[in-house]
């Protein structure tokens, strides 16, 4: 599905990414450790087609098409969605109209027409209901006054939503207490599916108590020194990242 | 030859209309080229001009129209679909057949100015320039000079007026001509009404429109007065509207300007008794090199008086806006409150924002507070937007639109906010933020 080849990015002449390789088939959870500055969120970032980001080398394909040469809203229509670690406020946008704008973008693209409105309703309100979300949430602006984990959870009930066939989530774990980060679990839990993949970028194990992934990869200093089952997560969290460095070098 | 000369040569070859005119009309016409002819058209070393050059104007050849003539099928493309009491002027000609007041109730008269006069022209000579006299401004003077034609609205006392009465005015393609309407509004005490003034046209029309409003509110009356200005791209539109507010009344003013090449509008509110409130709100869109002024002035004459304007300016390409708000509060009008914003929205660098908030208070128990900022749209949101598969050009008409919100989500009739977002945003595909759909999302709940 996603194929990430020998990838060198760099932010204003500073290479971040070097050399990454990665590859995600439908059906799999992965997830990306690694410590800070590895370059863990400029992999989702570039996937998803941020600005400032240089691509010197390497490439990334998604389901066979250049994800380099795409548009950011092309990419999202192609059903690559980036959840943020630090979701964006958009004032004066509701989140009604954000999720019914881009779930029609995406079905006008793929050719299907819009989703007719008592249909989507219902979509909404189940995936609300999933996100334990109040339908005031619909009225309010995106993430306008939001606590922490209002955001992440209307992050994932965004994904829930759209239903991506790779959903990507950018440290979606940070800032939750232990029952937030249940309802954030449970939600990416329900979007696993045969046809569908899972990128998660974490900087801690305990999120993988919960979502238990069938990969895990750690970044260190822009590559992938290491792949494992989700046992390697457990092993990480036992002896840090140092233990992999060393036996890298 | 001067410009001015030019408009009072056109004045006397129009004299053989006015021979039969009542005498009050014809003084006062006399006296508003007079002061025209005084006057001359303003300049930019006029402070109230500094930043709006009216050489368009002054040195355009306008001719004055016979005819109301338009496609049927035409106006009904231009006009809004709302059901509403409907008078036409096409250039400044009433358009019979194109008007539509026929299931009037007896307590509300809606009439083309020149029939009020033919029926009793002493009754509008009364109100008629009260409010917005020739030392107004020069294009008060002119407009006094030339007027011809127009609207008045009398509502009776106690009467709620249950559609909206819409005033359209149509400008043509063609030749270029100058019509100069007046809009006269007397509302009863305790009255209730909904008034909309609509300015469109064909999109190549190259002409110049001068109204002058003047709009009484009798003790407890309550106008909503929209002001769609939607004049094609060529055209020229100076507006004067001037408000009187007894006590207990509330007015407010939706003054919405998308269109025009060259666009001035003066909104003056008089609060002259205990209780009355004033709400302008305003939302100016200029693109391409149009020019939008926006002046206004809140005059707190009594105590215990209230306004509240919020006036949102978004501006692209080489568009040039300008906001200037006053509000006054006369000497020991005591215990006023009176609230002005301005935010201005620049999407191109070249667009630029002149805006002068001022406060002129003579008391000293009011609450008074005034601010304006000027930005741009938020890369970031644009981004967050695209990532969910929203394309550019959506994500900064929703962002856009967003910033104009806390006006537009005020916007009650749904025919005039569509308009207004299709100007701002395109065709977006959906009405913003849904209000519908938010309720029946809610009402899922129950």
């Amino acid at each position: 599905m996603l194929q990430v080849n020998d990838l060198h990015v760099s932010v204003e002449g500073n290479e971040i990414l070097k050399g990454l390789t990665l590859t995600i088939k439908a059906g799999e959870v992965h997830a990306i450790m690694g410590p800070n500055g590895a370059g863990k969120s400029t992999l989702s970032a570039v996937i998803a087609g941020k600005d400032g980001y240089e691509v010197t080398q390497g490439t990334i394909t998604f389901e066979g098409k250049d994800v380099l040469e795409m548009e950011i809203e092309e990419r999202a229509q192609a059903g690559l969605l980036l959840g943020f670690q630090y979701p964006v406020e958009i004032p004066g946008v509701k989140n009604i109209y954000l999720l019914k704008a881009a779930l029609n973008a995406q079905r006008v693209a793929r050719g299907e027409g819009e989703m007719p409105a008592p249909e989507f309703m219902k979509l909404v309100k189940e995936k609300l209901g999933y996100m334990k979300m109040d339908a005031s949430f619909l009225q309010r602006a995106v993430n306008e006054g939001f606590s922490g984990g209002e955001k992440k959870r209307n992050e994932i009930l965004q994904m829930l939503v759209l239903q991506p066939k790779l959903a990507m989530l950018d440290e979606i774990d940070s800032g939750l207490d232990i029952d937030a980060m249940k309802v954030v679990a449970d939600g990416v839990n329900s979007l696993r599916a045969e046809d569908r993949a899972i990128l998660l970028v974490t900087h801690y194990q305990r999120l993988l108590d919960y979502i238990v992934p069938d990969k895990v990869h750690v970044l260190v200093d822009g590559r992938i020194v290491k792949t494992g089952d989700a046992e390697l997560a457990k092993q990480l969290e036992a002896n840090g990242y140092e233990g992999i460095e060393e036996s890298v070098a | 030859m001067s410009d001015t000369q030019t408009f009072l040569d056109t004045l006397k070859a129009r004299s053989s209309n006015y021979t039969a005119e009542p005498t009050w009309i014809a003084a006062r016409r006399q006296a508003g080229a007079a002061r025209f002819e005084a006057l001359g058209f303003p300049t930019r070393r006029d402070e109230e001009w500094k930043y709006t050059d009216v050489r368009s104007i002054a040195q355009g050849s306008f001719a004055l129209a016979d005819d109301a003539e338009f496609s049927p099928a035409s106006a009904a493309a231009l006009t809004l679909p709302i059901d509403a009491y409907r008078l036409t002027f096409v250039d400044g000609v009433f358009s019979s057949a194109l008007s539509d007041v026929d299931s009037l109730p007896s307590s509300v008269q809606v009439l083309p100015l020149s029939k009020a006069l033919a029926e009793n022209h002493e009754a509008v000579g009364g109100p008629l320039g009260r409010l917005t006299g020739v030392d107004f401004s020069p294009f008060a003077a002119l407009n006094t000079a030339f007027m011809e034609e127009g609207a008045v609205v009398r509502i009776a006392p106690g009467t709620v007026v249950e559609k909206p009465i819409l005033l359209q005015f149509l400008s043509r393609a063609g030749q270029p001509v100058m019509s100069h309407p007046r809009v006269l509004v007397e509302a009863g005490g305790r009255s209730e009404a909904t008034l909309i003034e609509h300015y469109t046209g064909e999109s190549e029309a190259t002409n110049f429109t001068n109204v002058v409003g003047e709009l009484m509110l009798d003790r407890g009356a309550i106008l909503a007065h929209y002001k769609l200005q939607e004049a094609p791209l060529g055209d020229m539109h100076v507006a004067s509207i001037h408000v009187e507010q007894s006590r207990d009344t509330r007015y407010t003013s939706y003054n919405l300007s998308l269109g025009g090449g060259l666009v001035r509008n003066d909104l003056i509110s008089d609060l002259n008794g205990q209780g009355a409130e004033t709400n302008f709100l305003g939302l100016f869109f200029g693109q391409g090199r149009q020019h939008v002024d926006n002046h206004t002035k809140v005059n707190h004459n009594a105590p215990l008086t209230f306004s509240n304007e919020n006036y949102k300016g978004i501006l692209d390409d080489r568009a040039h806006g300008v906001f200037n708000g006053k509000v006054y509060v006369k000497r020991d009008s005591q215990k006023i409150e009176g609230f002005q914003s301005n935010q201005n929205l620049l999407l191109s660098d070249r667009a630029h924002i002149d805006a002068k908030p001022e406060l002129e208070i003579y008391a000293d128990d009011v609450k008074c507070s005034h601010g304006t900022t000027t930005g741009q749209l938020d890369e970031e949101a644009i981004y967050a937007l695209r990532t969910r598969g929203i394309d550019e050009a959506t994500a900064r008409g929703l962002l856009t639109l967003a910033f104009a919100g806390e006006v537009l989500d005020k916007v009650t009739l749904d025919a005039i906010a569509e308009r207004v977002e299709l100007a701002v945003a395109g065709k977006l595909p959906e009405r913003f933020n849904l209000a519908g759909l938010v309720e029946a999302a809610v009402s899922l709940n129950d």
